[in-house]
């Protein structure tokens, strides 16, 4: 299954992956409207720090630990993709205590979110990639042999 | 191949998950004594807050039981022997591998005064909250005996919905199974910040000045089944495939004891993520394939009126210390932590704690800092991030 991996030497740091993340699913038309002043909560966050950056969402771990602890049954896996209900998480953060990766977060109102690979916002490609000007973050498939 | 379960919370319903992975047309018979679909038990003060129903608190969806072509029996089992369970209308049930989890049941002490109150109660299952919640009217005067996770989830559950709730416990501080007095200090004055009371560091005093008193003072593993059949110390003993010491017989969950891998001692670690992953375990091995549990740690996420608190591991060696964190690590290991407020990115921790990183493989004064996957190296991060993770 296609999945997104990030290329770290090419990432420029510019942090429009996290705007374009944030901006997918508002279902406004213009990005710099929707998230003037806002604080934004994305699902794929950019670590920088001495001239590296890269950026982290969920890799959809074949054995999800987040799915296994979750305590509601909110998170759930199909055909690969590790997805969230969030009307039935409560918000407990077992998800964030077990994700080796740090790539479930909370949303602004206390439930949390994760990446889904823009499967309910976008046709085909996620968001994060489309925005990304430097081929940094990709959507292909990779290494089933791994 | 005939599979009996016995529990249908988290071990079982992750023992019926690890089966299907392996065997998908054995023969599976879940058996409870609760009227109801499998739910999350930590949902219960979720639910009489109102942050969840009924419905949304179901530990996986309705047609669960269908998907997996295994048959729920409300019943009760009363007597475990080698190929049958006894059921208590006198019924027998064949297995080949059973799955024991039957979980862990309030411990109710006998406390001076306890009868003084009319309305008494403990807070595990859910008609324990159902029960407690009839009780409930603005007018109410509750007492909560336990300042543990269940005794402040209660209190945080019903606060709004009473007049007055009061958590009492011998210990001086709240949670001392999973903070330190300072921590507990701190997350003690959020509470009274909302309105909870405490009485703490002396014996609880129920009386007539209370309408309800919740009993919340620990709980016991359900080991009884398997007296004399199977080693039991604290809980249930199973190595890291879940067997007990009895043949085809495996036991997940709350009522078993297994090995600490942070401190290396056998023990009790009631926590729903280790019940699932101990019952996927399970089942397995059950069906014949081949699985090890063997990275249970103690762990808690837990949240009070917004304030979230993180833990994992235990509290051994030098401490890093910075405002809501603090982490233990000796012999170039993390040993455990706790986060009480930002707890965002808090599983880079547990993972170090679970895979006993060792810290002079990781920029570990950056991760003090930040837990990030900056603190690995270039190669790590090109696994994780280009890569495949299991």
């Amino acid at each position: 299954m296609k999945k997104i991996y990030v290329n770290e030497q090419w990432c420029l740091g510019c942090r429009l992956c996290e705007y374009y993340c944030a901006f997918a699913g508002t279902g406004e038309r213009d990005m710099a409207r929707a998230l003037a002043g806002m604080k934004i909560h994305p699902r794929m966050r950019i670590e920088e720090k001495d001239g590296i950056s890269f950026a982290v969402s969920c890799r959809h771990c074949k054995d999800a630990l987040c799915v296994k602890s979750c305590i509601t049954g909110a998170l759930t896996v199909t055909d690969g993709m590790v997805a969230i209900d969030q009307d039935r998480c409560v918000g407990c953060c077992t998800c964030v205590l077990v994700c080796p990766f740090g790539a479930v977060a909370s949303t602004a109102h206390g439930v949390m979110q994760k990446c889904e690979l823009c499967v309910q916002s976008s046709a085909g490609t996620p968001a994060c990639v489309r925005g990304c000007p430097n081929g940094a973050i990709v959507f292909e498939e990779r290494g089933a042999a791994r | 191949m005939k599979y009996v379960i016995i529990g249908n919370s988290a071990a079982g319903i992750g023992a019926v998950q690890g089966i299907r992975q392996v065997d998908p047309h054995g023969d599976i018979t879940i058996v409870t004594h609760e009227p109801h679909h499998t739910y999350s038990r930590p949902l219960i003060s979720y639910l009489l807050q109102g942050k969840t129903t009924r419905d949304s608190m179901k530990y996986r969806p309705d047609d669960f039981y269908a998907a997996h072509n295994c048959a729920l029996l409300h019943g009760e089992v009363t007597q475990v022997s080698a190929g049958q369970v006894t059921l208590a209308d006198g019924s027998t049930l064949a297995y080949d591998k059973l799955l024991v989890g039957t979980g862990a049941s309030p411990v109710v002490p006998p406390i001076e005064g306890l009868d003084s109150v009319p309305n008494r109660f403990t807070f595990t299952t859910l008609d324990d909250a159902l029960a407690l919640e009839a009780a409930l009217d603005p007018s109410k005067r509750v007492l909560i005996i336990g300042a543990g996770l269940v005794g402040l989830k209660c209190a945080e559950g019903i606060l709004k919905r009473v007049e007055q709730v009061t958590v009492a416990d011998l210990a001086p501080q709240i949670l001392p199974a999973i903070l330190d007095a300072e921590s507990a200090a701190q997350v003690q004055a959020h509470l009274e910040s909302h309105g909870v009371a405490f009485a703490l560091g002396q014996p609880a005093q129920p009386s007539n000045e209370y309408d309800i008193v919740v009993l919340a003072v620990g709980q016991r593993p359900n080991t009884a089944l398997l007296q004399g059949i199977a080693q039991i110390e604290q809980g249930i003993v199973v190595n890291d495939k879940s067997e007990t010491t009895a043949a085809n017989i495996y036991a997940a969950g709350d009522c078993t004891q297994t090995i600490d891998i942070a401190s290396g001692q056998s023990k009790v670690m009631a926590l729903l993520p280790n019940a699932f992953l101990q019952g996927e375990c399970a089942g397995i091995n059950m069906a014949g394939g081949n699985a090890s549990f063997g990275k249970a740690i103690p762990m808690n996420a837990v949240g009070f009126f917004g304030l979230h608190i993180v833990t994992a591991g235990n509290y051994t060696g030098e401490v890093y210390t910075a405002p809501g964190k603090k982490l233990f690590h000796s012999g170039n290991r993390l040993n455990g932590f706790m986060l009480i407020g930002d707890v965002d990115k808090a599983g880079i921790y547990t993972s170090l704690i679970r895979e006993q990183t060792p810290l002079d493989s990781i920029d570990f004064a950056l991760i003090c800092e930040t837990p990030g996957l900056m603190a690995f190296t270039r190669e790590h991060r090109q696994k994780t991030l280009g890569g495949e993770p299991t």
